[in-house]
């Protein structure tokens, strides 16, 4: 039914030649290797070792750090469930006893054929159409019970996964395909990306102006970096452009992995030439010949729709040499597909990765716009912000910035998911309230609301008036919502597995303390805790947030912090007052768990059902 | 940007200092011990176990790969930041299993040493990780107990920037993430005794062994017995 599996080290070999051998392009070579392989071998790793010039060591550091590269087998078929707190709700433990049952293996498993596994996988953005799906290159949403036993009978009697997406899969287009397997989910378009967008109107513009005036536009507008830092725009271009430097780089920051978070999808689903135009426009003002498009392994279904519009463009002459014939301004990019790591969503992380190296922050200073890829100048920017860059140079700084509030210029996406009855896309101006987005999205039954996913704040009815901009909610643009009927702690514990499961293990507070905020938080769950629990909770996140080294371990804390400050009363009704005034540290029941397996029997001193 | 010499202050100590220096080279120079473990002489920095968190300009930062600047005014000893390193400090001790009385480096710790210096003589509140990853014993000459190990990294840098060889490395990611050898096991790849990576100073903890050199020099006897950790630099000061 299966093509026989290739030999590991002639993969190795052709992924390397691809590359020119060319040891900062690790990932893509492990990619390749995994995609064809299924795995990385031993003997993949020997070679492309010996390809490189790197230690098998380094190779397995790389391949062990990524989600999606695998040091053992995987099936022909991976499935990857996505198992977001979002997904559970709606339905995801449904959804895997079908795959289950159908595909006669459990979770993280793989069939004794090899022709399939089964894994979970954190937010693969698909919050709106959940629960969702990862099969190899394909995503299957809006997922039930049905349709995935349906999907696993189709795939063990020999469907591929794309006609799991459309029977005419073959013969759709690119942009085609990814409109058939998931839907945009546009709620409401406002004036600078979703509505009528002419194109190349930007890029003209920035043509018949100097880099200096277009970096003066950018400034000018107001626009901030609208991947949750904020980030003033115009002062980022800037400080590359001044570097003095041999080459410069634009990359665009697809990996959109805050849990919740699904606006770059739509974006680079239905804007993909407004984002290039935006990068160009970018590497004209800061002098970049050369751009990379970093994309979310979660989004390789998004692939070949992009490449086609980057080749669509060098036909145009919009990129390449002498873009719209203008002599000397030269720019191309190369795609850089991730791999399985929310990390590296982080500017350092994601240039570390398109180095070819382990997904892991860098030293700052210096700064990317000092030193970045490759130890050059370069820009790091959102899908949505280079988006923004191109409209505001077709409609200039002023238009712009008359949009939203005096802090937080333009309009803003907001990925809306969870408890409501229509999840999707919100293109609003900066400073709407968190009242009036959920009117919109219908959402009257909100009790909690995730603002900015897990690393933003958790925030109850008292203060739905608040506004959506940096200078009172700041987002990336992630808006979770929460009936009563959810459990606010098993939210909390969820996202602490997340950052736990994310941390990259640099440094010891996000490495260390997260896997202790989670154990905190697990003991509130099972009823454990007394007060001393909560202030051991406040002052671990304290020293997490204070010492961590990168924004990761910065915010991890923040479900717990905010949901202290915002829902005291969860904490309080599972606090016990303790007897002895002592704190508990431990348990003896989860002590003694792995005894009872191993005897097979039960405790007679800590089980009063000994005799049963 | 100028050659020039400037000052900054450490503790409202007036602190000498060169442009590319950070603080903590700035700090040692000047006899001023910052706390750190996975910082260690003539290898680079890494700024990943935080023990050297200092405030600068109310900022903190790693004083490890922090750049000194003029006029920059850094705390160093207080009662706040001592609390966030001991935090740290318990965080490796619980991340591993680090039993002293029954393990070889005691006495000449870092870990064990900075423990003793932060004041941390009570049970921790945190939880014990206790992982279970396998002794490699294979080597003739040296042995890695990993349980042991707190992912400073100083081995790999010293393995690859001062030996040349890259026998060390991380594999895995966050909590599972760790130190690993350029083979099968440590038999099998180019690590020597001669090797800067393994000498007596560089790991440490307890984690590389140099095999037939144990208790060589009795407890009691050892660098930490007699001062505490970070005494060396301060006594620069004197």
């Amino acid at each position: 039914m299966h093509a026989q599996a290739e030999l590991p080290d002639q993969v190795a070999d052709e992924a390397c030649a691809r590359v020119g051998n060319d040891r900062h392009r690790l990932l893509d070579v492990l990619l390749t290797v995994q995609h064809r392989c299924r795995w990385i071998a031993p003997a993949a790793i020997d070679r492309i070792a010996a390809r490189l010039g790197l230690t098998a060591l380094a190779v397995r550091g790389v391949a062990s750090f990524y989600s999606f590269l695998s040091l053992e087998p995987r099936g022909h078929i991976t499935i990857r469930l996505c198992d977001d707190i979002i997904d559970r709700h709606a339905g995801y433990d449904g959804v895997l006893a079908a795959f289950e049952d159908a595909l006669g293996i459990r979770l993280g498993g793989i069939s004794a054929d090899g022709a399939v596994s089964l894994d979970a996988t954190p937010c693969i953005g698909l919050c709106d159409q959940a629960p969702a799906a990862m099969v190899n290159d394909v995503v299957l949403a809006g997922l039930t019970p049905e349709r995935a036993r349906d999907a696993a009978r189709a795939l063990k009697a020999g469907a591929r996964p794309e006609d799991l997406v459309s029977p005419v899969f073959d013969s759709l287009s690119a942009h085609e395909r990814v409109r058939a397997a998931v839907a945009n989910n546009i709620r409401l378009s406002g004036d600078v990306l979703l509505g009528e967008v002419p194109r190349e109107a930007g890029l003209r513009r920035a043509l018949a102006l100097t880099p200096e005036q277009i970096i003066a536009a950018i400034t000018a507008s107001g626009l901030r970096g609208c991947g949750g830092a904020g980030f003033p725009a115009g002062r980022k271009w800037e400080a590359a452009a001044r570097e003095a430097a041999a080459r410069r780089f634009i990359i665009c920051n697809a990996d959109e992995g805050e849990p919740g978070t699904f606006k770059d999808r739509v974006l680079l689903t239905e804007r993909p030439h407004l984002l290039i135009e935006g990068m160009t426009i970018a590497a004209r003002a800061v002098g970049a010949r050369e751009g990379i498009l970093y994309l979310r392994g979660e989004y390789a279904y998004l692939r070949d729709h992009l490449e086609a519009v980057l080749a669509e463009r060098r036909a145009a002459g919009l990129l390449g040499v002498g873009i719209l014939g203008t002599p000397g301004f030269d720019f191309d990019i190369r795609l850089q597909l991730g791999a399985g790591a929310y990390i590296c969503g982080e500017e350092g992380a994601l240039i570390s990765s398109c180095e070819g190296l382990r997904g892991e922050p860098k030293t700052r200073p210096p700064f990317p716009v000092q030193r970045g890829y490759l130890g050059f100048p370069t820009v790091v920017n959102s899908v949505e912000t280079l988006c923004h860059a191109a409209r505001i140079l077709d409609r200039g700084p002023e238009w712009f910035f008359a949009m939203g509030t005096p802090g937080s210029h333009g309009t803003k996406l907001f990925s809306v998911s969870g408890d409501c009855r229509a999840p999707g896309i919100y293109e609003l101006p900066y400073g709407v309230s968190v009242q009036e987005l959920l009117h919109l999205a219908g959402a009257e039954d909100a009790a909690a609301v995730q603002v900015g996913g897990p690393s933003g704040v958790m925030i109850g009815r008292d203060s739905f008036h608040r506004q959506l901009s940096f200078d009172d909610l700041a987002t990336g643009g992630a808006i979770i919502v929460f009936s009563g009927a959810r459990n606010i702690l098993e939210i909390v514990d969820y996202y602490l597995s997340f950052f736990v499961h994310e941390s990259c293990g640099y440094c010891t507070p996000c490495r260390v303390g997260n896997v202790f905020l989670r154990e905190a938080i697990a003991k509130f769950r099972n009823g454990h805790a007394n007060a001393e629990d909560v202030a051991y909770l406040r002052s671990l996140s304290a020293t997490i947030i204070e010492t961590s080294r990168c924004g990761l371990g910065t915010t991890s804390p923040n479900p717990v912090l905010s949901t202290l400050a915002h829902f005291p009363l969860v904490y309080s009704v599972v606090t016990k007052p303790s007897d002895d005034g002592l704190q508990a540290t431990f348990d003896i029941q989860s002590a003694i768990e792995n005894a009872r397996g191993i005897a097979k029997r039960r405790s007679f001193v800590f089980d009063r059902d000994f005799s049963q | 940007m100028t050659d020039a010499a400037f000052t900054l202050t450490i503790d409202g100590t007036v602190v000498a200092a060169k442009p590319g220096q950070t603080i903590m080279e700035a700090a040692d120079a000047a006899g001023i011990y910052i706390p750190r473990l996975c910082d260690h002489q003539g290898l680079r920095h890494q700024g990943g176990c935080r023990v050297c968190t200092v405030k600068a300009a109310g900022r903190s930062v790693a004083a490890c790969t922090q750049p000194a600047a003029p006029g920059l005014a850094v705390e160093n000893e207080t009662p706040h930041l001592h609390a966030l390193r001991r935090d740290l400090v318990e965080m490796l001790f619980h991340e591993g299993n680090h039993l002293c009385p029954i393990c070889e480096a005691s006495g000449n710790c870092e870990l064990q040493a900075m423990a003793y210096r932060l004041g941390m003589i009570e049970p921790s509140k945190f939880p014990y990780l206790e992982p279970t990853r396998p002794v490699d014993a294979s080597h003739p000459d040296i042995a890695l107990d990993t349980n042991r190990c707190i992912s400073c990294g100083r081995c790999i840098r010293a393995s690859e920037d001062v030996d040349g060889k890259g026998v060390f490395g991380y594999v895995g990611r966050g909590i599972h993430r760790r130190v690993a050898v350029d083979g099968a096991d440590l038999a099998h790849t180019d690590a020597a005794l001669s090797d800067h990576a393994v000498s007596a100073d560089v790991c440490p903890v307890g984690c590389i062994i140099r095999k037939r050199e144990g208790f060589r020099v009795p407890i009691g006897e050892r660098d930490f017995d007699h001062h505490l950790i970070g005494e060396t630099i301060a006594e620069k000061r004197r």
